[in-house]
């Protein structure tokens, strides 16, 4: 439908006259629920120039049905940020970045239950002179605690509007949109004293902020209170630096205070929360002496010596069992879809390149883009839920001492573990881990975690390893266990290497909050699932489509005569050739050149090689669960001399080099996602696959020597 | 009027008002802006499994910090 021609013709001026609103609020405060309370499907993400901080932007309506932006910054307690995500909150929110604009209204969620710490974060938020809407959220959980808040009192007491909301039922939402749609906003009425030992470096810090760095003069004093406090402040790509002369004056102050051993930081701080207890004292009405609340009672259990181990047991198989189970099926229907659809191309189209670019290159590459998908969601669906009960911060206060042994704390933990299924929302998941070298360091290690597409390659090589038809079960486990015990020691100890070296930084903090129990928000965990579906669809799966076409076109051509057998095909084949190419660095691992294709074509998925040892063997059965002949082609393998290809040697090397190598593009597309940098995947690349033909290298050698 | 001790020393399910708390440090400040400044009672609710971190009430909610932050936290017990 055509638009209006007095709408259509003037787009730009409109948008660009939306209100802006920044969402802010401390983590675990409902801001997401409410984000997706307001914007509904009307979100976008990107990323901050520069940063690896995700930007969400949605569109909501006012009352009359005119579009206002929301900006959903990132969850803090302090404008005085400690990590990147923060660093930005405090950045938009100070006009420090050219990138986004300074928000005109700021939304601050309160979570009513725990509103003391709350308002620490308000109250530096008052101070922006901004007009701002408090949103008291979660009022039915205050009531169940028996906590009575008189938001009539906090109204009075700040002087901005109050909107006392349930996000996750919906209730309170029109309030607030009608809130939102008001033209007018006052401004903050509260007033309290900065410290006298402080002010006139206030003073000083502001007047320097409006004349040497444009800035009005509220934002100036606000921003000038938060220099004190933010020491060793995060700085992050796309900030606007401060004056020369404003961090002077900065330094000048900090130093004399150093010597007459002034704690200002801490002096206003604490001038702050004596202000908030103040307005607690009047505001709260706190519950008599309650029992143990119901959040008590269940950590009592789940974070017990005992019990709080088999439950996080528990949790975790449930969470594997239902991905191997219940991804089998989508994944097994989207194999057969693409089977089917190529199957239909190619009997509507007549033979050629064309017809094979389309069914061999780009469906196949499609394909092989979201058959991982179902992984994905299931793991995403499981943590979404793990996050949003508030389980999440319990498993990380249980394994936190296990993971400082290498530097590392608890919130790598699931991360880590989901790499066990697929490194890719292994390492999307990383996004909870605050601390930026923390972060790094699990994102490279997440892909040595043993995932699923190495399991065929083990099956494979552990058949062809043990003689005879059936292998014995232990055999087969005990070989299995290894080989996802090496993965994982390898994991960890390059974390404990990579902390001490290249990505040295303080001791990893643990400081975080315990969120009570809350009843998950479906819709939020769903939203979330599908949001990680579509960037892992959207980022990776370009690179990953790109590559699977290059690798058909390197496997395709040139093209021999049209009755040579696939085998031979594939041999005299661009990739045949790089197979040959590579053979001498692989020689002393004792791969020949035909593994050496099956190498490259790990490159798609780990577990392509299975199908590429098929055609170069010659040995496709009709059954993909039917790996015998393959196994039979395998152990009829021989180099050019005579001498059996694979020898239990070369399997269990070939096993080992699959463990420590870095052969995923969809991983390595992931991580030039969540690291916006090519420096990091390409680092990655080069250490693992080294560390790969190295301990290939020791161990065939070894073997050799000892006369396997 | 009890001799203070350190966060790390209290027993489980005791309380405590802080006294002390390190000046410098990004650590111990975003420890005050969560709450924990001098003057305010907490109560150390439990360890975890394995030994550390620990798991404190402080302002009516519940905060996790390793021991070697606590280590040097000065608090006095209350009875």
């Amino acid at each position: 439908m055509a638009l209006p021609a007095h709408i259509a013709a003037a787009p730009t001026s409109t948008s660009s006259r939306n209100p802006t609103y920044a969402l802010v609020g401390n983590p675990n405060c409902g801001k997401s629920t409410l984000f997706n309370a307001l914007t509904g499907l009307k979100q976008k993400v990107g990323n901050y120039p520069g940063v690896t901080v995700e930007k969400k932007i949605g569109t909501t309506y006012s009352q009359h049905g005119q579009p206002m932006t929301v900006i959903d910054l990132p969850g803090t307690y302090s404008l005085a940020a400690r990590s990147p995500d923060e660093a930005v909150t405090r950045d938009v929110l100070l006009g420090r970045r050219a990138d986004t604009p300074q928000p005109d209204r700021i939304l601050c969620i309160l979570d009513a239950t725990n509103l003391e710490r709350n308002l620490y974060l308000l109250h530096q938020i008052l101070d922006l002179g901004r007009p701002v809407i408090v949103v008291l959220n979660m009022m039915d959980l205050a009531a169940k605690a028996g906590l009575n808040i008189r938001v009539a009192r906090l109204e009075h007491e700040l002087g901005v509007p109050i909107i006392p909301c349930e996000a996750v039922n919906g209730k309170g939402i029109v309030d607030l949109r009608l809130a939102m749609s008001r033209v007018d906003l006052p401004l903050a009425r509260h007033a309290w004293d900065i410290p006298a030992e402080i002010a006139p470096a206030v003073a000083d810090l502001q007047a320097s902020l409006t004349a040497n760095d444009k800035k009005a003069p509220l934002v100036a004093r606000a921003e000038a209170l938060l220099l004190l406090t933010d020491q060793d402040s995060v700085r992050v790509a796309g900030s606007t630096p401060l004056s020369p002369r404003t961090h002077e004056i900065l330094e000048s102050w900090q130093k004399r205070w150093q010597a007459e051993g002034t704690d200002w930081a801490g002096t206003l701080v604490n001038s702050r929360y004596d202000a908030i207890g103040e307005i607690a004292r009047e505001v709260v009405i706190p519950a008599g002496e309650a029992g143990p609340s119901t959040s008590d009672k269940i950590d009592a259990f789940v974070t017990h010596p005992l019990w709080g181990w088999l439950t996080l047991g528990a949790i975790m198989t449930l969470l594997f069992l239902s991905i191997f189970t219940f991804a089998e099926y989508p994944m097994n229907f989207i194999d057969d879809q693409m089977a089917g659809l190529a199957d239909l191309v190619k009997g509507s189209m007549p033979p050629g390149d064309l017809r094979d670019l389309i069914t061999d290159g780009a469906i196949a590459g499609v394909g092989g883009v979201i058959i991982f998908l179902p992984q994905i969601l299931i793991l995403f669906f499981f943590i979404g839920l793990l996050e949003s009960t508030g389980y999440m911060a319990r498993a990380a206060f249980i394994m936190d001492r296990l993971m400082s042994r290498v530097g590392l704390n608890g919130k790598s933990f699931i991360p880590l573990l989901s790499s066990y299924a697929c490194a890719i929302p292994g390492i999307m998941a990383t996004r909870t881990i605050e601390n930026h070298k923390d972060r790094l360091v699990t994102i490279l290690v997440a892909p040595l975690m043993s995932c699923s597409a190495r399991l065929p390659v083990y099956l494979l090589m552990i058949a062809a390893l043990v003689p005879g038809e059936r292998v014995p079960i232990m055999t087969k486990v005990g070989i299995m266990l290894l080989m996802y015990a090496l993965g994982t020691f390898g994991a960890f100890g390059f974390a404990w290497l990579f902390k001490r070296t290249l990505l040295k930084g303080e001791p990893p903090l643990m400081i975080m909050e315990l969120p009570p129990y809350r009843l998950p928000s479906l819709r939020d965990v769903l939203l979330h699932m599908f949001e990680r579906g579509w960037i892992f669809l959207r980022r990776a799966g370009t690179v990953i489509l790109g590559i699977s076409i290059i690798l058909w076109f390197l496997s395709a051509y040139p093209k021999a005569p049209d009755d040579t057998p696939p085998q031979q095909q594939l041999a005299q084949s661009f990739a045949g050739r790089a197979g040959h190419l590579i053979e001498p660095a692989i020689k002393p691992l004792g791969f020949d050149w035909q593994i050496g294709i099956g190498l490259i074509s790990s490159f798609a998925a780990r577990e392509v090689f299975v199908s590429t040892m098929g055609v170069v063997f010659n040995a496709q059965s009709e059954d993909e669960e039917d790996t015998e002949p393959l196994r039979q082609a395998l152990l009829g393998a021989r180099w050019p001399d005579g001498s059996p290809l694979f020898t239990p040697l070369v399997c269990f090397t070939l096993m080992i080099f699959y463990v420590f190598a870095m052969q995923c593009v969809s991983t390595i597309a992931i991580v030039r996602r969540e690291t916006n940098s090519w420096r990091w995947p390409l680092f990655q690349i080069g250490y693992m696959t080294g560390t790969a033909w190295i301990l290939s290298f020791i161990v065939y050698q070894a073997g050799r020597a000892l006369g396997y | 009027m009890a001799t203070p001790v350190a966060l790390s020393a209290l027993a489980v399910g005791a309380s405590a008002i802080i006294k002390e708390f390190p000046k410098s440090g990004t650590a111990f400040l975003r420890l005050r802006e969560m709450g924990m400044s001098p003057g305010t009672r907490i109560t150390l609710v439990r360890t975890a499994p394995l030994g550390d971190p620990i798991e404190i009430k402080v302002r009516g909610y519940s905060l996790t910090l390793r021991k070697t932050e606590a280590e040097h936290v000065l608090v006095e017990p209350v009875s």
